[in-house]
């Protein structure tokens, strides 16, 4: 599966954001979000951005993603930009498509991957529900369905924006695996927000931290954990604990 | 953003999942029961009030089975049912129009919607006269009539389905490169059919009575054509005959075509 993106060619992903300002709406003046923030990705590395809600980092990827172009600065993604996938907080499935033909539409219709979409179902353990419209699925499983929509692109960008929120824990836990899993058997250069500490420690190669009112990069850490010590709770506690305590 | 769903998953629904038999059988039941009873409390007083203006329910049937025996119900009916199709294309069509350009463009939305206030509530007979006096006693004037006082109606409708369009699956569809013929057939139609659905079935009902007014007011065929006569001859039976049957007709779109139609595209509602 991870054939086409050698290591060799891809190079890294460039973000460089020199203002992000919110216009005054109502009463409320304008904010500035997001300053002098500028950091590389290097490819098939798996970062994390964290801090609190409000802090600006939804904003960010969706600078990254291009779908705010409102900012001052500049991102580059390479050639990379033409496969990239977005995972967002909420599915954004279309209702009354099936979860199929939601994930058939995420490709042009004469892609050769048309093919792997039911393999790649019953991957994320979505092979009985393929014909249910996402609205009949539990929110668990809408999520799935937009895991398997992203990795359906073999992305060379994968964007996630909190993907697992609002899930119980379990759900989120054996979701987190199932991301794992795809990640590794096709590695791709991720770029991963949430403001779940230990699921940044659990999940990410390097971490990221905005603060709120700074507006900008407080902290930028890499992570080297084995995959065994990601599911050791208290190995990553005591990660935790070196990170966020600085 | 679609309302997020707790409720696992079983088996999915067969789409349009219709009406179970019996439960159809039984509603159909009731109605043929209350209609009848209906007929029978008309029957009644209308032989204890030996009205000519009250004609019994029996009489009717026989003017009904006269005028369709010689063929005069159904010409009149076709003439009439031409021009609810050619009003009701044509004032779906331009409203949706007018209707989505205002749901999407603030400043014409402000501009015209005094214009949009003014043209709801000007009364169908205003235009009517007015189309009559201005075009002629054609049947263009006569379906330009109709249409001038249901595109408001839709556009009014289709307005607050282009304003309530998802942002969530739009920067989805761009984010998954849908360009603009999957996102228009995929994305946006959808999003609007409920809209459109709502503004073709009040649009129907609303079409059809104006349409028999203009008929009364200026063309020689159709139904109201044929009621403006029986009025002018105080012909009870005639009018309660034709209504009768146009009922039927109506009914039997809204069961048949609009119905199926509107279950169709809320399949995948849970």
């Amino acid at each position: 599966m991870a054939s086409l993106n050698g290591a060799n060619g891809a190079r890294p992903i460039s973000v460089s954001v020199r203002r992000k300002i919110f216009p005054p709406v109502g009463d409320r003046e304008a904010q500035l979000v997001l300053k002098d923030i500028s950091f590389d990705v290097a490819p098939r590395s798996f970062l994390v951005i964290t801090g609190p809600s409000g802090c600006g980092k939804s904003t960010l990827l969706n600078i990254i993603a291009g779908l705010d172009r409102d900012y001052d600065g500049s991102v580059d993604l390479g050639p990379a930009a033409d496969r990239l996938a977005f995972i967002f907080q909420t599915p954004r499935l279309l209702p009354w498509r099936t979860v199929y033909e939601n994930i058939a539409l995420a490709l042009p219709s004469d892609d050769p991957k048309q093919s792997r979409i039911a393999g790649m179902l019953e991957r994320v353990g979505l092979g009985q529900a393929m014909n249910a419209y996402p609205e009949r699925l539990s929110l668990g499983m809408q999520r799935r369905a937009a895991l398997a929509r992203g990795f359906i692109l073999e992305p060379e960008i994968l964007l996630m924006d909190e993907p697992f929120v609002s899930l119980d824990e379990q759900t989120a836990a054996s979701l987190r695996d199932l991301l794992m899993e795809l990640w590794h058997s096709h590695p791709t250069t991720v770029i991963f927000v949430t403001h779940d500490r230990t699921e940044a420690i659990q999940l990410g190669t390097r971490i990221l931290r905005l603060a709120p009112g700074k507006a900008s990069v407080v902290q930028d850490v890499s992570i080297d954990l084995t995959e065994a010590q990601r599911h050791d709770r208290a190995a990553v506690l005591a990660e935790q604990n070196r990170i966020f305590a600085a | 953003m679609a309302p997020i769903s707790t409720r696992t998953f079983s088996t999915p629904k067969p789409i349009a999942a219709p009406l179970g038999f019996t439960a159809a059988l039984e509603r159909l039941a009731w109605m043929a029961g209350s209609l009848f009873a209906l007929a029978v409390l008309w029957q009644l007083i209308a032989v204890y009030a030996q009205n000519r203006y009250l004609p019994t329910p029996i009489a009717v049937f026989d003017v009904l089975w006269r005028e369709s025996a010689n063929g005069d119900l159904w010409v009149n009916i076709s003439a009439t049912l031409l021009r609810v199709a050619a009003a009701f294309v044509v004032s779906m069509f331009i409203g949706t129009a007018i209707g989505l350009a205002l749901g999407r463009f603030k400043t014409a939305d402000k501009f015209f919607d005094a214009w949009l206030i003014l043209f709801l509530n000007l009364p169908a007979l205003v235009t009517i006269t007015l189309c009559y006096i201005w075009f002629g006693l054609t049947d263009i004037a006569a379906i330009t009539a109709v249409a001038l006082n249901k595109i408001p109606n839709v556009a009014v409708n289709m307005r607050e389905g282009a304003r309530s369009l998802s942002r969530d699956l739009d920067e989805m569809a761009k984010i998954y490169k849908f360009g603009h013929w999957k996102t228009l057939r995929h994305v946006i139609l959808p999003q609007l059919a409920p809209f459109f659905a709502a503004a073709a079935r009040s649009g129907l009902s609303l079409v059809w009575k104006i349409v028999l007014v203009v008929e009364a007011f200026g063309r020689s065929s159709g139904v109201g054509y044929r009621l403006s006569i029986a009025f002018q001859e105080f012909d009870v039976s005639t009018i309660l005959a034709y209504a009768l049957a146009f009922i039927l007709i109506v009914q039997a779109i809204e069961f048949l075509v609009l119905q199926p139609l509107q279950a169709r595209v809320n399949a995948w509602r849970r």
